[in-house]
């Protein structure tokens, strides 16, 4: 099988995040760069069914040529194939994305053939916009559901197809979906545990060729006025004590939550 | 700034929870200091500096003695507190190169009294079984390198403070300002008040202990501590079965593998690689997050991956399972490097009380957190001499971050490094030269640089010289290395005929007013003598040993000259800012960019600047220790000189004296003159080592250090002044306590064979000084016998050793044997002089 996952380049916030004096990105002098952990078990999951089933896996990513960091990350875990559509910039809004991502999968496919399944992360780490996966599907004509946190991949399913099981997790169990191949899902952290790169998984993903591709998708209708700070939620620690002389203290804190009475 | 949290007034205030913060309280609390605060701008117990991401191992082993004995004093309070474990620790090797590096270890080993073997490559694997002993060549073991917990080290010294004396805590609490006050009479500034976001403390003392921050803390007085934070990069990877399996921090020793300049620490079941070989990675201060900015601590920078792979690669080929493994932490930590690779601990020098402890690294942090604080109780360290970490070492040109930055850069990777004892830096060089550089230049000079300072070692100029000598090249390439056998030839054509040294990186101190001779008699040891009179003295310590060692000369009735040496005119000026009268009866003026001296040695010397002057130049005229002022005749031009007759080198001449802009006059005018009496220009290969050791002079941080005293040094004077000086109530203890334990000696090796049959050459590193048995030689004091110089003496023909021996090897004949590259070599003790002319016949006439 084919699987597609596609992953977005973002800082790796400390707790206090600041933002540059234009107002329009996250200060990133003193961090590093990740993506968002949807988007770290997403390729888990691609390398897992690939693992199962065989095949190939594929990271996307649109972002600036430092994304290529992100898709080695991807290979040095295991994906097999890297695309990165340099967008020169981290800004573009969700529709332009998605065309653009939309556009650069129509060319993978052509060359190499179909997905199976694409993967996203439910939502971005710092836009948080949850609109470029189902954007995407739907420019493609692809069955989609978000939140997933299950998913089991049939191939040969009762000769209807091969099809895929994608189950969401509600308040009081999960819903299952079953989706006819090739279809997307929009998977959430712990829907496995990502593994780590190994460091000869390190340095074989140094030799992955990355594929970069430009885009011509045109800006959509959602503009980013300026980033704002909310105000700072301070938190006081108080010491109650130290030894056992602390155990009044303690107990009345207790008392104070409702937690004893 | 909110309401005052913290107390408003405390005699100390150390800034700086870490490994040094804490351990420097708990020393301070043990010396009975009280009414301390230690303030962290983080949280405890890991307020986030360097400490917190440690890798927290100690390899006891190195060829510098304070890094060495302070490395080990460290190691045995973490074992005292019980928060240390040996693992043991193995140095590996990949290339020849460093097998021999590992003979100069066994020998350092040995000096610091250190168990240590070689190992096979099949016993390095029987000890690691994971290793990979095809790409290695062999082993250095040390059983007892440990692995320490630092942060709950320092949180017991912390304790131990809190208990004996209430210190108080404030964690999360930053500094804001550091204020001082003038002191008129000194030019320095006073330590005041540490201003914090918690309220403003009035302190008396301040110590900036806060690591990668301390160049940043300390400028808010108005000081500089020069250090810069620097990346060392390291990675956590695992689990692995077999580090898993053992159910506990760390079973297999410490893995170092030198020529990677990476290390491998089993860390519970995973494996830590860090590394010293990637580009070196520089901050500035400001640059750094803070604790509430850092995606990890604010010295766990992002990893920057790239930077790694290499050592990836290397890692994997010694140990094939951490390919494996996955890489579940990795970061770019943070740690201080200065500009010499050495601490900064002490006062700073511009502002008193203002002190530093930074730049020091977990493995020798509490040993020198203690250096500290008896510096700071007893006006100076006890448990060792600490001239090579002394903050005040630094000159002006050493403090600025252009500095800073490049010899970082530059001696980063270097830290596992095979570092020769003379090794000469590449960058930062030509920042201070002297008057006739150009000329010397153009003599095909071969530069070595004393801190700031650039100075010929030799002459390419004087090649003939090899020949007319038949001077031989050293056999071993590292015997050879930074060395010329130029020096013996302008050695011998000096005793021959006259050389001609350039001392214009001496340094001149000017104290003058009303005060200063009586200022000058409290600084030293001898008495000042009479207006022409210069005077060769210690400078003691408070307990008595050597601060400094340096002639004093009386130019006139309220005008002392202090000339001392390149390497300690940053540590005596400041002692003497420190120490002097603050009624204003005494200025000390820096005059060292207005004088330049010229040394004028030989048989010939006489003769050659006989052509300069008429004046009386025989030992009536000009007698051993005496200042005359003389106009030389340079080319027509009249200049005002100051003869000292003195020598370092052991023959006949003068340190002449003229003003900075006159010196190139001078030294043409003595080339000329001295053209047909066979003057040649003369390196410091010569003044510093071959003239000097076949005299057994002593050198100040060679030979003479805060360990020893002017008796023990064979410098003590029959009777001793009446007027106070620093130091000599613990003087005049140690001369009524009889006959010093141990005197400096000169020795002359033997035969200088090794076991492959090629001649060796001591370099002077500390090599241990053992008996006929190969036992080394330990006081009881713990001082060990070693060697503080070594040089090669042309006209005794014999390579020359110094060190300090009990007295009853002292005796002339005495057999012993040296160590050097793992083996012994035989010498025999020459006495308390060294071997060339005994009588001083040269020197003083033959009267």
């Amino acid at each position: 099988m084919r699987v597609l996952v596609c992953v977005k380049r973002v800082p790796a916030p400390g707790a206090k995040i600041n933002i540059t004096e234009d107002g329009q990105s996250v200060d990133a002098t003193n961090l590093g760069h990740t993506m968002s952990p949807h988007e770290e078990c997403a390729l888990e999951l691609a390398v897992q069914l690939i693992e199962a089933h065989g095949g190939e896996s594929h990271v996307l990513t649109l972002g600036t040529a430092e994304a290529d960091e992100q898709c080695r990350w991807a290979a040095s875990i295991g994906i097999s194939k890297a695309t990165l559509v340099d967008a020169g910039s981290m800004d573009w809004d969700p529709q332009r994305t998605a065309s653009a991502i939309t556009d650069s999968i129509r060319s993978i496919e052509e060359a190499d053939g179909g997905f199976d399944v694409m993967i996203f992360g439910n939502e971005s780490a710092d836009t948080g916009g949850f609109q470029v996966g189902v954007r995407v599907s739907r420019a493609l004509g692809r069955p989609m559901v978000n939140a997933i946190k299950g998913v089991e991949v049939d191939l040969e399913a009762d000769g209807k197809g091969a099809t895929l099981e994608a189950r969401r997790e509600t308040d009081n169990g999960f819903e299952v979906y079953q989706l006819p191949m090739p279809c997307a899902i929009g998977v959430k952290e712990g829907i496995t545990w990502p593994r780590y790169p190994t460091m000869r998984g390190r340095l074989a993903s140094k030799k992955l060729a990355v594929d970069v591709a430009v885009s011509d998708a045109v800006p959509g209708g959602q503009m980013k006025v300026r980033l704002n700070r909310p105000e700072e939620k301070v938190s006081e620690t108080v010491i109650l004590g130290h030894g056992s002389e602390a155990a009044p203290a303690v107990v009345e804190l207790l008392k104070e939550l409702g937690l004893m009475s | 700034m909110s309401e005052q949290e913290v107390p408003s007034h405390a005699k100390v205030v150390v800034i700086g929870a870490g490994i040094v913060g804490n351990c420097l309280v708990g020393h301070l609390a043990r010396l009975g200091w009280t009414d301390m605060v230690l303030l962290d701008k983080g949280p405890l117990p890991n307020p986030g500096g360097s400490t917190g991401h440690a890798s927290n191992f100690i390899f006891p082993v190195d060829h510098n003695k304070e890094m060495a004995l302070l490395g080990v004093q460290s190691a045995n309070q973490y074992r005292d507190v019980e928060r240390s474990v040996d693992s043991g620790g193995i140095e590996v090797a990949r290339t020849q190169e460093r097998m021999d590096e590992f003979d100069r270890r066994m020998t350092s080993a040995k000096a610091w009294g250190v168990e240590a073997e070689l190992l096979t490559p099949a016993q390095v694997k029987e000890l690691v079984p994971f290793i990979n002993d095809d790409v290695i060549l062999g082993g250095f073991h040390c059983p007892s390198v440990s692995v320490v917990d630092s942060l709950d080290t320092g949180t017991l010294f912390r304790n131990e403070a809190i208990e004996k004396t209430g210190l108080q805590v404030f964690a999360n609490t930053e500094v804001l300002d550091v204020e001082t006050e003038a002191e008129p009479a000194t030019g320095l500034q006073k330590v005041t008040a540490v201003v914090t976001d918690k309220g403003r403390i009035e302190a008396e003392y301040v110590v900036v202990a806060c690591g990668v921050w301390s160049n940043r803390i300390a400028k808010l007085a108005g000081a500089t501590i020069p250090l810069v934070p620097a990346v060392h990069q390291m990675a956590d990877v695992g689990p692995m079965d077999v580090l898993a399996e053992t159910q506990s921090e760390i079973s297999y020793p410490i893995v170092r593998d030198m020529d990677t300049f990476c290390y491998e620490r089993q860390s519970s079941g995973s494996m830590e690689v860090g590394s010293y070989a990637h580009r070196p990675i520089l901050h500035h201060p400001d640059d750094i997050p803070s604790n509430e900015e850092a995606a990890l601590s604010p010295t766990e920078m992002p990893f920057t991956p790239d930077d790694f792979d290499q050592q990836m690669e290397e890692a994997i080929e010694l140990m094939d399972m951490l390919g494996d493994a996955e890489i579940k932490y990795a970061i770019n930590g943070l740690l201080s490097l200065t500009p010499d690779a050495m601490p900064c601990l002490g006062e700073t020098t511009e502002v008193r009380n203002l002190w530093s402890a930074a730049a020091v690294w977990v493995k020798e942090g509490p040993g020198m957190a203690q250096v500290v604080a008896e510096w700071m109780t007893y006006g100076y360290p006890r448990v060792i001499d600490a001239h090579g970490a002394d903050i005040a070492r630094f000159y002006d040109h050493e403090r600025n971050d252009e500095h800073i930055w490049s010899r970082a850069e530059e001696h980063f990777n270097k830290t596992y490094g095979i570092v020769h004892p003379a090794e000469q830096w590449e960058n930062r060089r030509n920042l201070q030269v002297s008057p006739l550089f150009e000329r010397q230049e153009a003599l095909d000079a071969f530069f070595f640089q004393a801190r700031s300072w650039e100075r010929p070692q030799w002459y390419g100029s004087n090649a003939d010289l090899v020949e007319r000598y038949d001077v031989a090249e050293r056999e071993v390439e590292w015997d050879n290395r930074w060395w010329s056998p130029i020096t013996v030839g302008e050695h011998l054509n000096m005793r021959e005929n006259v050389g001609l040294i350039d001392l214009s990186a001496f340094h001149n101190f000017e104290i003058s007013g009303p005060g200063a001779v009586e200022f000058a008699d409290f600084l030293c040891v001898n008495k000042i003598g009479p207006v022409g009179r210069a005077t060769y003295t210690p400078w003691l310590t408070p307990d008595g040993g050597f601060h400094s060692d340096l002639t004093m000369h009386r130019v006139a009735d309220d005008t002392v000259i202090v000339v001392t040496g390149v390497f300690d005119g940053g540590r005596d000026l400041s002692w003497m800012k420190k120490n002097m009268p603050k009624d204003g009866s005494v200025t000390v003026t820096d005059r060292t960019l207005q004088i330049s001296t010229l040394g004028l040695w030989g048989p010939n010397a006489p003769a050659t600047l006989a052509k300069l002057t008429d004046a009386d130049l025989s030992f009536d005229g000009s007698p051993y220790g005496s200042l005359v002022k003389v106009k030389l005749n340079c080319g027509g031009d009249e200049i005002d000189a100051t003869l000292f007759r003195i020598s370092y080198v052991g023959d006949t001449g003068w340190e002449i004296y003229v003003a900075w802009d006159d010196a190139p006059k001078l030294w043409d005018a003595l080339m000329e003159a001295g053209a047909d009496l066979g003057i040649r220009p003369t390196g410091g290969g010569v003044y510093g080592t071959s003239g000097r050791i076949e005299k057994g002079y002593r050198l100040q941080g060679a030979e003479l250090e805060s360990e020893y005293n002017p008796l023990e040094a064979g410098l003590a004077r029959p009777k001793v002044k009446s007027a106070n000086f620093i130091g000599k109530d613990a003087y005049l203890k140690a001369r009524d306590a009889g006959d010093p334990e141990v005197l400096m000696c000169t020795m002359t090796v033997d035969d200088q064979t090794d076991s492959q049959g090629r001649v060796r050459w001591m370099q002077g590193g500390n090599e241990p000084l053992c008996d006929m048995e190969g036992k080394t030689i330990v006081d009881s004091h713990g001082r060990v016998s070693r060697v503080t110089t070594a040089g090669y003496g042309p006209s005794v023909a014999k390579h020359v050793l110094m060190g300090y021996l009990p007295r009853e090897m002292a005796a002339a004949g005495t057999a012993l044997q040296v160590m050097f590259m793992n083996e012994f070599f035989p010498v025999t003790v020459v006495g308390t002089d060294g071997p060339f002319d005994p009588t001083d016949s040269r020197l003083k006439g033959s009267r």
